[in-house]
């Protein structure tokens, strides 16, 4: 349970980080290192080189920025969760930071490095995925943004190329009358989901104008599906209408079994807590 | 693979060393340093047992490679207290049966200093919220809880 060697780079600033990346092609990130450095003790991983960004305090902050909130790479998890900014512009990331990891791992790992690391039980994809969040991506030839529901590829595998730096995160405030919803059924509150659901949901008086659901745990990656959404869009607010979603969400997904969950519980859950977060998504819509 | 220079702090005690940079805090702190309260369970991240305060920060020093330790101040379950001068919450445990094999019980104690010093009178769920991340094999965590109230009773000067 030890790590290989590996050659240890300190990046000193952004620039620094993104020149180490293009110098090295096996070269790999290291920000808190929560799933890394885990990874790393395990074998799964064997970095030759890791280039450690923890000293990058210039990607460490949340701040209001064009109709919404950027949040800096490196902001650890615990800032992220406590902080006021994103409850007042996007409740439905702190409320879902009340499931994600636990203390002593959320004083290191990043809001960034959750991102990047793209695990498919990981919360903070599907909370991405219905806010409309993009991320901001630099290398040595330059920035680019990448919508969110172009940027988690599969396990562990993001649009982010090997000489990519995450560095920020943007995400819009919560439109007024925007309600939101966040459910998880995870073996240990703190632990990966068995399955999440999120979702916002705006109303035109009682039909649903837009509804945004997506899921973590049930496949490969966070995802929306088509039919989910489409089951809401201009459908009555009601009970039967997120029933009716709940049952293309079963049909939909198409999930594995691991120990903690086989497919049948997965598809049940996905079913019940669709229903449920769409319920609590309307009590929000004012 | 060059080795690194680093200084780190430990319980107040400045030292200056010399470490592969795949040495892990939990192993710089046992092995290197010698200090072996602070305990290795899982060594990926699950259990809490290796839990240390970084900076005044709970932090598990089996997802921590000592060179990000670089210039900080760690403590360990050494810097706590001694058993002639107990901790408040190391009394807590004491009275209160919170620890059996005692495995667990540096990084629970660890995650309860930095509780504590938060929130002074944590709720029952707060004490349990706070402990989502420590594994106890033994106790059932009950006696741990009741420990850290205690604990926290003592240092508001609670007999
Ligand atoms: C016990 C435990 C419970 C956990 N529970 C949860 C949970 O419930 N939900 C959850 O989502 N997570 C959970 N985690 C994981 C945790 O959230 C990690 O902090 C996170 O997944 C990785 O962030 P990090 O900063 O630690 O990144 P690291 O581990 O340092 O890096 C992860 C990956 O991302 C890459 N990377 C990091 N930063 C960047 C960047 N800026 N740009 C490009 N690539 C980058 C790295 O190269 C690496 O491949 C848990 C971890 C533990 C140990
Ligand atoms: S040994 Fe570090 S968390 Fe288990
Ligand atoms: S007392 Fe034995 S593991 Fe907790």
């Amino acid at each position: 349970m030890k790590p290989a060697p590996f050659r240890y780079v300190r990046a000193r600033s952004v620039d620094d980080a993104v020149a180490a990346l293009a110098r090295d092609p096996e070269a790999k990130l290291l920000a808190g290192g929560q799933s890394l450095i885990a990874m790393m003790n395990v074998r799964a991983v064997k970095p030759e080189t890791l280039v450690d960004i923890n000293a990058l305090s210039a990607l460490d902050y949340i701040k209001v920025k064009d109709g919404g909130i950027a949040i800096g790479a490196m902001t650890r998890h615990e800032t992220v969760k406590s902080s006021p900014l994103v409850a007042e512009h996007c409740p439905l990331l702190a409320e879902a930071y009340h499931w994600i990891a636990h203390r002593a791992v959320r004083n290191r790992g990043t809001y960034g490095g959750n991102l990047c690391h793209a695990d498919p039980a990981s919360e903070n994809p599907a909370v991405a995925l219905v806010t409309g969040a993009t991320m901001v991506l630099k290398s040595a030839k330059g920035e680019r943004t990448v919508a969110a529901d172009d940027f988690f590829k599969g396990v562990y595998q993001t649009a982010a190329r090997h000489d990519e730096l995450l560095i920020e995160v943007r995400i819009p405030s919560r439109p007024k009358g925007q309600g939101w919803g966040f459910m998880e059924v995870s073996p240990r509150k703190g632990d990966f989901a068995m399955t999440a659901v999120v979702c916002t949901l705006e109303l035109a008086g009682a039909t649903v104008k837009t509804a945004r659901v997506a899921y973590a745990g049930i496949a490969d990656r966070a995802m929306r599906f088509a039919p989910v959404e489409a089951a809401l869009t201009g459908k009555p607010a009601n009970e039967a209408t997120f029933a009716a979603a709940g049952a293309a969400a079963r049909k939909a997904i198409n999930p594995s079994s691991d120990f903690h969950a086989d497919e049948a519980m997965r598809r049940d859950l996905a079913e019940t807590l669709t229903r449920r977060v769409l319920a609590a998504a309307k009590a929000r819509c004012t | 693979m060059s080795n690194e220079k680093i200084t780190i702090t430990v319980n107040g005690k400045r030292y200056d060393k010399e470490v592969e940079p795949r040495r892990l805090l939990s192993d710089f702190i046992r092995d290197d340093l010698r200090l072996t309260g602070t305990h290795v369970g899982c060594e990926h991240g699950v259990c809490g047992s290796c839990t240390v305060l970084m900076n005044g920060k709970s932090v598990r020093s089996c997802l921590t490679f000592a060179v990000m330790a670089d210039g900080a101040e760690i403590m360990t379950i050494e810097g706590l207290g001694t058993a002639e001068n107990m901790h408040p919450l190391q009394k807590g445990f004491w009275e209160k049966h919170g620890l059996q094999c005692g495995f667990c019980t540096p990084g629970m104690l660890m995650t309860a200093v930095e509780l504590l010093k938060e929130k002074p009178r944590p709720s029952v769920d707060e004490i349990r919220e706070a402990l989502s991340g420590n594994l106890c094999r033994c106790t059932g965590y009950q006696t741990i809880v009741e420990s850290i109230q205690r604990g926290a009773e003592i240092m508001q000067g609670g007999k």
